[in-house]
């Protein structure tokens, strides 16, 4: 049973002629990790944005357990590209924002913020200041933040896209991690191609000009790597390798018949 | 050979690691300091050495020793306390005012599209207006007593402090406003937990340059109509030509206004010591 439902999605910019979105039907149940992959322009932010409730869609449903989306709310949890932490907050502080929003005593959000840093290899790291950690370690602290406030379903708007190569390795490894313990069903976007591949038990890919599905993927890799299989073994695999490289090609089949 | 040669090998090595003077550069502390230094020692000598009058410029020990009498006796039946306690109170009730609804407005300015379409013009009419300008018309209005002066420094501290308010609540980053709202924050927890304090640094800027201004319009309406404070001693001091009361108020009134800028700065990186770091 499928927990996010989008039907006959579309979305307009106003004045634009032709739609960002058209026609765009997806599902996202339970343990499911749902990868919208596309190139620039082909409307997968907007997409987020959709879901997230940002933005109002021109035509289509959209419904999560049943009940259409409206607005932002803490039952679809973001995390962002660039972090989007508050700097006057300390970590603890920011990854206990949600339930202290939500008017949640303070011994026990800190307590649940802690537990939170310690899911993302973050102990001991609650006292420190916004600025004094790196880039992988804000998109840690953007993730746990997202997971404190026990949101539905966990958006995700290319959070390792910022990130140099190694330590995005290491998030994808870390998400898989978060994503089999927490069990929380996950919705992200991004436009590298073997991210998608290792990461997505769906991967659907986007095309431009409107956006629209072109391919729908159900694949297994991350569930290997979940399983216990290490994230080397598994992209070395030639299936890997194959699916990696088909992907590629419809990516540039569709850019040429675009040009 | 080499018992000759030895002691010149010797020779050589005590040579070589050769005295190299390294000068630390002076900070620019320093070269403050040393400026500000020089200028008094010049003012000291030209007075020293007679070559200036003391009605056009009496020396620094001239200086201090009136401002001992000052302390001590007061001048035109009111010691400096009471001069600069009248300054300074009539400052400070102005900047608390305008602070509690400078910051309000300015957060209405850059919120709401109607508030900014009322009052926007509005500040952007008097701001640019001198304050001693309408000095004349406040006092028809209110009269020659404290409420004047006060509502005149008043108005030249509120514009600064609800332009920067408003400045800063419009380049909140939209991300940080919509991280918030996906963890279900309402419109009034958006505001206090993230406009104003991302708007904090460029209030504490507003406060700093309003402060600024405000000094200087107090001196000055000090200076056309009061009967004590800084600006009115000066102004009296100099109908007499008591050169060292004027000096000694102009010092005082720098000083003041140092004072003020040097404890705001400090104010601002102990409140927002993520402003300027790379977050």
């Amino acid at each position: 049973m499928a927990l996010l439902e989008l039907e006959r999605i579309s979305a307009q910019y106003p004045g634009a002629t032709t739609p960002v979105l058209a026609d765009i039907n997806l599902s996202l149940g339970p343990r499911q990790l749902l990868v919208a992959l596309g190139p620039s322009g082909s409307g997968k932010t907007s997409l987020l944005n959709l879901i997230a409730g940002f933005v109002a869609p021109s035509g289509g449903r959209i419904s999560l357990d049943g009940a259409p989306v409206q607005g932002p709310s803490a039952e679809r949890g973001v995390v962002f590209q660039d972090d989007a932490l508050l700097p006057w907050q300390d970590v603890l502080g920011n990854v206990a924002f949600g339930l202290e929003l939500a008017g949640v005593p303070r011994a026990q959000r800190e307590a649940k913020a802690r537990e939170m840093l310690a899911l993302v290899d973050l102990a001991g790291f609650g006292e420190r200041r916004i600025w004094q950690l790196s880039g992988g370690q804000k998109q840690r602290v953007g993730l746990a933040r997202a997971l404190a406030a026990d949101p539905r379903v966990l958006l995700m708007d290319e959070p390792f896209g910022a990130l140099d190569a190694f330590t995005r390795e290491q998030m994808q490894e870390l998400l898989l991690q978060v994503w089999q313990r927490t069990a929380k069903p996950v919705f992200l976007i991004t436009h590298d191609i073997e991210e998608a591949v290792f990461l997505a038990t769906e991967l659907v890919l986007l095309a431009p000009n409107p956006g629209r599905v072109v391919e729908r993927l159900q694949l297994d890799f991350g569930q290997r790597y979940a399983a216990g299989e290490s994230a080397r073994a598994i992209k070395s695999d030639p299936r890997f390798i194959e699916t990696r490289e088909h992907v590629l090609a419809r990516v540039f089949s569709q850019r040429q018949e675009s040009a | 050979m080499s018992s000759i040669e030895l002691p010149a090998a010797a020779k050589q090595a005590q040579r070589t690691p050769p005295v190299v003077k390294t000068r630390k550069p002076l900070s620019t502390r320093w070269i403050s300091a040393l400026t500000l230094a020089a200028l008094l020692l010049v003012w000291w000598l030209v007075t020293a050495a007679g070559w200036i009058e003391p009605l056009f410029l009496p020396s620094p020990a001239d200086i201090l020793a009136k401002g001992w009498t000052l302390l001590t006796q007061g001048y035109m039946d009111a010691s400096l306390w009471q001069h600069l306690g009248a300054s300074l109170g009539r400052i400070g009730l102005a900047l608390v005012a305008a602070t509690l609804t400078a910051i309000p407005v300015g957060l209405a300015i850059g919120y709401n599209r109607v508030a900014r379409g009322i009052l926007d013009p509005l500040i952007e009419f008097y701001r640019p207006i001198p304050p001693l300008a309408y000095l004349p018309l406040i006092v028809i209005w209110c009269g020659i007593g404290e409420l004047s002066k006060v509502l005149l420094i008043y108005l030249a501290i509120f514009a600064p402090i609800a332009i920067a308010t408003a400045t800063g609540v419009r380049t909140v980053d939209p991300a940080k406003l919509r991280a918030a709202q996906s963890l279900g924050a309402t419109r009034a927890q958006l505001i206090r937990h993230v406009i104003l304090p991302s708007a904090l640094p460029d209030i504490l800027t507003g406060i700093r340059i309003g402060l600024g201004v405000g000094w200087s319009t107090l001196v000055a309406a000090e200076l056309i109509a009061a009967t004590s404070g800084l600006g009115f001693m000066v102004q009296s001091a100099a109908q007499f030509l008591v050169t060292d009361v004027v000096v000694l108020g102009i010092l005082l009134i720098a000083l003041i206004a140092f004072a003020l800028e040097m404890g705001l700065r400090a104010l601002q990186r102990k409140l927002v010591p993520w402003h300027g770091q790379s977050h």
